[in-house]
């Protein structure tokens, strides 16, 4: 299977993510810019964290304008699988792939330490590898996590299952039933704030952000390879 | 050349956290009557010759990228500059 890890300028967790699927998932990757104009050679778009444009405007604002995103765009429709991670959650938000938007932490804080997360829903091509209502640990550092949506918006979330993590011990950001990653009505977008790619080996603190990739790497060998 | 100001607010139903905070600080050095405080953005945009509408390419900008309308409400005034 092969990745595309996104890089626009103000990326910064673009290398945590292709040595996370180089090294410990040991899949093919390649860093994709923000002007490329193709990603039909690829299997599954990864969107990182960091602070895309500085953050200028809005978080994903202007990233989301950039050539790669409607070639992201096409990839969703296609059916592949797009990771969105961090700033990539506000990016895959403000492209309209995800219900919702990322606002200030209600404590205004920059929040980055390692937090627990429960598996809401293990029934999608990202979560196949954790059991139901799993607890696991996975860093977050971010400063505008608080997920927020309109009450209609948030009962076709809770209708469809598309509610994949919330945060299970406090709520660090002050997001909306304590959500940390939510997935698209169709089930092959998944945008989160904390970063499974910085959970992958025991000697970051915890591998159990690895089990997403296999999860997704589970999926496309089933329905690729016989 | 035409000037425009845009006023970028969070929507009502949205909670503003820094809006709050200074709404505390304004509480603490006396001003107690204060009974909201909602932070948004302003934003100039001068734009040159042009045939197409202003107010049309205005709200265009606005809706494509200015801003986000899950979280935001946005007005704005033309004027027209030398």
């Amino acid at each position: 299977m092969k990745f595309a890890v996104l890089v626009f300028p103000g990326s910064n967790c673009d290398i945590d993510m292709y040595h996370a699927i180089k090294d410990e998932l040991g899949e093919e990757v390649e860093y994709v810019w923000h002007d490329a104009t193709d990603l039909s050679g690829f299997d599954g778009i990864l969107v990182p964290g960091g602070f895309s444009y500085g953050d200028y405007l809005r978080c994903g604002a202007m990233a989301n304008q950039s050539n790669v995103m409607a070639e992201v765009k096409k990839c969703a429709e296609a059916g592949k699988p797009v990771l969105g991670v961090c700033n990539g959650f506000q990016i895959l938000t403000e492209a309209g792939l995800l219900p919702g938007a990322l606002l200030r932490n209600q404590n205004l804080k920059f929040m980055c330490r390692t937090v627990e997360l429960k598996v809401e829903n293990n029934n999608t091509l990202f979560t196949n590898q954790y059991e139901q209502g799993q607890t696991i640990n996975i860093p977050i550092a971010h400063g505008e996590g608080n997920y927020y949506c309109d009450d209609e918006t948030l009962a076709k979330l809770k209708e469809n299952n598309q509610i994949v993590f919330t945060y299970s011990g406090e709520n660090p950001n002050g997001s909306l039933v304590d959500i940390a990653g939510i997935i698209n009505e169709r089930g092959n977008v998944l945008g989160m704030m904390p970063h499974p790619e910085r959970a992958v080996h025991e000697l970051l603190g915890s591998d159990d952000g690895l089990a997403l990739f296999k999860s997704i790497v589970k999926q496309w060998r089933e329905s690729h390879v016989s | 050349m035409t000037k425009v100001k845009i006023y970028v607010t969070l929507r009502e139903s949205v909670l503003d956290p820094q809006g709050s905070a200074v709404k505390g600080s304004l509480g603490k050095i006396g001003y107690n009557e204060v009974e909201d405080v909602r932070i948004g953005k302003y934003l100039e945009v001068t734009i040159g010759e042009t045939d197409r509408d202003i107010d049309t390419i205005v709200k265009e900008m606005c809706e494509k990228l200015l801003t986000n309308t899950v979280i935001e409400d946005y007005r704005f005034e033309v004027e027209e500059a030398n």
